[in-house]
């Protein structure tokens, strides 16, 4: 875990500030571990007045993990689309509700996300009351199963990551 | 910097699979956008075949320049960070706007009363918000 202080409000939105930079300007140079430093400081402090209120990340590593796990079903859920857009078989598409454990806006956004770039579904809203989400699927055969599938391999890992 | 370097034979077919397997995803996204029936089903094609269309170039785009730089290349990893955030929230935006636009979805969808009944959800809930505004403090 990194602490919040005063001055780094979101230490984790300074992390990703810094990396950033480095990345942007693909050199680990002094000058610029220095200068990527101070932006990630000042930033998030004239900014976060902005935001809404981060949730606590705790299991950083699962994250990782997640992050991982997401790539490679992107990649799944290219070869199942393209299948599904060049097979000449007719789609039995679907709009369905999946029903959400999860409360907060910033693992809801993360899930939602996840459902869109992953196999044959894209979400396209959020319940006012935040219950479910309304995801339009491209081809099912089990709704239940599917279902079951975004609670189990997105939602459940995503619950562990941010605990209400 | 210069770009006409000399790579290795198997450096280079490396990179020409990559980039062709890029330009056949791509090629499949836009397909997909002129063949699928409705609004929402095209939605697919750009959020998903496009990104593994658009990976594909970068993986080879940082094979070439690693290579003829020396040194890893790394912008390709911020257009993919990049990309992978706002692909899936462009496609929410539209999908949100088809959806309280209504429209119309293919004959055979299943639950195809239910954007109509999420549409009215909000509508309710607008109109509860603007009855019952909370007081401005101060």
């Amino acid at each position: 875990m990194i602490p919040k202080t005063p001055w780094l409000p979101t230490p984790w939105l300074s992390l990703l500030l810094w990396v950033l930079w480095l990345l942007l300007n693909s050199s680990i140079a002094w000058g610029h571990i220095l200068l990527g430093g101070i932006l990630a400081v000042v930033i998030p402090l004239l900014t976060h007045p902005f935001w809404d209120r981060q949730p606590d990340l705790h299991k950083p590593l699962k994250l990782a993990g997640y992050i991982l796990k997401v790539l490679w079903d992107i990649v799944v859920a290219n070869f199942h689309v393209a299948y599904l857009i060049l097979s000449r078989r007719p789609l039995r598409q679907a709009f369905v509700k999946i029903p959400l454990c999860l409360t907060q806006e910033y693992p809801i956004t993360i899930l939602a996300s996840t459902i869109s770039l992953t196999p044959g579904t894209v979400s396209t809203e959020v319940a006012p009351d935040k219950t479910y989400i309304l995801v339009h699927a491209l081809d099912v055969a089990d709704e239940a199963a599917l279902i079951a599938e975004i609670k189990a391999r997105y939602e459940a890992p995503l619950q562990e990551i941010f605990p209400c | 910097m210069h770009f006409e370097v000399h790579l290795p034979f198997w450096l280079e077919a490396l990179v020409a699979f990559f980039l062709l397997l890029g330009a056949v995803f791509a090629f499949i996204g836009s397909i997909g956008l002129a063949r699928l029936p409705d609004f929402y089903s095209r939605l697919h094609a750009p959020t998903k075949a496009t990104t593994l269309g658009v990976g594909g170039m970068l993986i080879a785009s940082m094979l070439h320049f690693s290579y003829a730089q020396g040194s890893l290349s790394v912008h390709e990893i911020l257009v993919a960070i990049f990309l992978l955030i706002s692909a899936p929230i462009t496609a929410y935006m539209l999908s949100k706007v088809a959806l309280h636009h209504q429209s119309p979805s293919v004959q055979n969808t299943q639950g195809q009363d239910l954007p109509q009944q999420l549409q009215q959800e909000w509508h309710r809930e607008r109109i509860k918000s603007k009855t019952d505004k909370p007081k401005l403090p101060g």
